[in-house]
């Protein structure tokens, strides 16, 4: 948390919930009367492509980007997706994995692979990794839909925001009629430590 | 009250608190979001459309500002370039109310063809060029635009980035006002650009120029920090939170005017630094005419012409000119390799059957602006070309005309892209006795940029129910005799007819009949299918479609290839693999 300001870059693969997972970060940072910014690209048909959100807050956010070595915490939606950017992740980091696979289509042409062990090969990188099947526990909760509140959950440990504030803005951000499934699925995610 | 918005939205709703009436634009990344957010939010009080291209969304724009509302014309930097014909001349028209064209350029070509730097219009043109470098100024500078573009009657070209346009941050709204203004007076001087009037505006035109370089001075536009008189950096835009994040002891000019440049303020400010540096993205814009007016400075040696800037490239820059030690940048992690997710025609497309056709057919494939472009990538790599809106039909054309290649060429553009300039192009393939053939994959929406409508798909921008442009009666009416329909699900007939048109010594069109999956609405399919592992040989022509639904199974065969398997949660039962599956391990089964 160089600068006072914090750095969570959010990746996944597109359909996934990415954006509103950063969204709702950016507003408790707001809420919180933080100054906060976020970046994306949303470009070409982008169904099944890389997707990173870049979010940022603290007393003065100037860049939109976070920069390399600079991520105090990456939550990845997808578990290859987090090792394509673990590079990223400053010393003492902390990365946050979901642990489905997306393979993608380009494997069928046999050029490609998806990558082997990455549990691994994250978890020798990073002292600081949690790898949680939000998949599961969406699945148990009756909705898979709430990957990404229980991922923000889990987010929630490791980055000092009050917890009040964060059930508020999934509260009033969640599809209508989902708030309170959605802030279950948020403490669900919250109790794993 | 504050909210998180990002610099599109910012614009639209800048454009709105300051009195706006009129926008229009034609979709485009990084820009498609501003007239959307008009039309969702403020279409009560501001007029929001789609126009048909960027040409005609300009000149509509100017014919509202003539009319005496303020107005607002948005679209994709290379959009600028179609509208460049009336930009040009309009410049020496100037303006009725308020008139402020947006160019969102896109650095790093996230979502495009080029990247070229369009704050250069504002220079060719002689118009000013305004910079926000976060939301906040997105909106705030609306106002400082409008206000411009009526003080010096002049049209004022808003330059938005990727990073601007998508980028949210906090911005504080406030309450719409609206300024009176008069409608269409007549000027035939100012207005009928003949010779002998344009002449004279031409003059104005040049007087203008020095009246905002004297404004530039002066404006808080244009802001200094002083900071460690060691290091002076001139930057704008997104290079501007770059370069405070990297240096943020230095002292800065920040300009918001990105042109005419304020060169008394930079001259002094230049003298009070030891080292000047200008941080900029894309083209040397303000670095070369700073050194023209003679000031020495130091730009694009650091900071490179190729690709958006960001925290590490502006850092390396100043590492690199001796201003900060080598460990100001952290200590570079190894990459993993991680096998790329190339952006892929969906589950469904209609357009996968015309290229898996056309494949089969062997034949050159010009290409457009749109997904179908997709089709260039492996494993379909059916299309040969992709230049601009429009260019497939005289693609094709040019290519029988120059005589050289035994393939035909067959044209292949989008019901958008064909509306948007692709009329013209194919009347000009019949006035000049071409026989290509000319294939309209029309799925009803502009896709790419994320569903929008068009003059052919009978919606408006604001939701009102239109008459649609009929693209066969088109076709017929510049003049092609032979415009069939095909079902591009159906492989054997799309083949067949594809075949005997391809062959035809005549201009022929052929139009598709399928929608897209996913807009305006996602379609649901009453069946899908699944493969039939015992079944399967694993020869991989299911895999040869590019369908994302179908996936390597498992189970592989004898000699060790994989088998397939179709994704149930992303099949739309189109069919496709079905029809090339020569095992029949590919079964139908109710969703």
């Amino acid at each position: 948390m160089k600068n006072g300001t914090t750095n969570v870059l959010i990746v996944g693969v597109g359909g996934q919930g990415v954006l509103l997972a950063s969204e709702m970060l950016c507003e408790v940072a707001k809420v919180l009367g933080l100054d906060t910014k976020k970046s994306e690209v949303h470009g070409m048909s982008q169904r099944g492509g890389v997707v990173t959100s870049h979010v940022r807050f603290g007393k003065k956010v100037y860049s939109p980007l976070i920069a390399e070595g600079e991520a105090d915490v990456i939550l990845g939606f997808e578990i290859a997706e987090a090792l394509r950017w673990v590079h990223y992740l400053r010393p003492g980091g902390t990365i946050i994995v979901n642990e489905q696979k997306m393979i993608p289509p380009i494997t069928t042409t046999g050029k490609f692979s998806y990558p082997e062990k990455v549990e691994e090969t994250i978890q020798k990188r990073v002292p600081k990794t949690t790898i949680i099947d939000a998949y599961a526990i969406a699945q148990k909760l009756g909705n898979t839909r709430l990957v990404n509140t229980i991922l923000l959950g889990v987010l929630s440990n490791a980055i000092d925001l009050e917890e009040e504030k964060w059930l508020q803005v999934i509260e009033r951000m969640a599809p209508k009629g989902t708030g309170e499934i959605n802030k279950k699925a948020f403490l669900e995610g919250r109790a794993i430590k | 009250m504050e909210m998180l918005l990002s610099g599109n939205e910012a614009v639209a709703r800048g454009m709105y608190e300051h009195g706006g009436e009129f926008a229009s634009a034609y979709p485009g990344t990084p820009s498609t979001e501003i007239l959307q957010t008009i039309a969702r939010f403020f279409k009560a009080d501001v007029y929001a459309e789609w126009s048909i291209n960027e040409k005609v969304a300009l000149e509509a724009a100017v014919g509202a500002s003539y009319g005496g509302a303020r107005s607002l014309a948005a679209m994709k930097h290379v959009g600028v370039n179609v509208a460049a014909d009336p930009l040009m001349t309009l410049s020496y028209t100037g303006v009725g109310a308020g008139l402020i064209l947006v160019s969102a350029d896109d650095p790093s070509l996230h979502s495009s063809q080029n990247e070229q730097d369009n704050r250069c219009y504002g220079k060719f043109a002689s118009i000013p060029v305004l910079e926000p470098a976060n939301s906040q100024e997105s909106l705030d500078m609306m106002k400082d635009a409008f206000e411009m573009s009526e003080k010096f009657d002049t049209p004022v070209l808003f330059r938005m980035t990727t990073r601007i346009s998508h980028s949210k941050g906090l911005v504080k709204i406030g309450e719409r006002r609206v300024n009176d203004h008069a409608g269409f007076e007549k000027n035939i001087a100012k207005y009928v650009m003949v010779p002998s009037n344009a002449s004279v505006r031409h003059k104005i035109v040049i007087e203008r120029l020095e009246a905002l370089k004297a404004f530039a001075e002066t404006t808080p536009l244009n802001k200094v920090e002083m900071g460690d008189r060691t290091i002076g950096i001139i930057t704008g835009s997104v290079a501007y939170q770059y370069a405070k994040e990297v240096m943020p002891g230095a002292s800065f000019l920040k300009l918001g005017l990105g042109y005419p440049l304020p060169m008394k303020k930079i001259t002094d400010f230049a003298r009070q630094v030891e080292r000047l540096f200008v941080v900029e993205e894309l083209e040397p814009f303000y670095e070369e005419q700073i050194l023209a007016a003679g000031i020495p400075c130091e730009g694009k040696k650091w900071f490179s012409n190729f690709m958006e800037l960001n925290v590490e490239r502006v850092r390396e820059g100043f590492i690199a000119a001796g201003v900060l030690p080598k460990s100001a940048a952290p200590a570079k992690q190894a990459e993993e390799k991680v096998l790329p997710r190339p952006p892929v025609l969906c589950p469904g497309c209609p357009h996968r059957g015309v290229s898996m056709a056309l494949k089969k057919i062997g034949v050159i494939v010009t290409g457009d602006i749109g997904c179908y472009t997709l089709s260039a990538l492996p494993p379909l790599e059916t299309v040969d070309t992709c230049l601009c809106m429009g260019a497939s039909i005289s693609h094709a054309f040019g290519i029988e005309k120059a005589k050289k290649t035994k393939k035909k060429a067959v044209a292949m553009i989008g019901d958008s892209t064909f509306l948007h300039s692709g009329i013209t192009a194919l009347a000009n393939v019949v006035y000049n006795r071409g026989t290509q053939l000319t294939i309209i994959v029309d799925n009803r929406i502009t896709a790419m940029t994320g569903g929008q409508d068009h003059p052919g798909t009978s919606k408006t921008l604001m939701g009102e129910k239109t008459n649609a442009v009929d693209l066969e009666a088109i076709c017929r009416a510049v003049g092609v005799e032979h415009v069939r329909k095909i079902d591009p699900y159906d492989q054997e007939e799309t083949i067949k007819i594809l075949k005997e048109e391809v062959d035809r010594p005549a201009a022929s069109v052929v139009i598709t009949t399928r929608p897209c999956m996913l807009f305006p609405s996602k379609i649901k399919t009453e069946r899908i299918f699944h493969v039939v592992l015992e079944k399967c040989t694993a020869c991989g022509a299911c895999f040869r479609i590019g369908c994302p639904a179908i996936s390597a199974a498992e189970e592989k065969n004898e000699k060790g290839r994989p088998k397939a398997l179709i994704d149930p949660e992303l099949c739309t039962g189109c069919s496709l693999c079905f029809q090339v599956c020569s095992s029949e391990a590919i079964e139908e089964v109710e969703n």
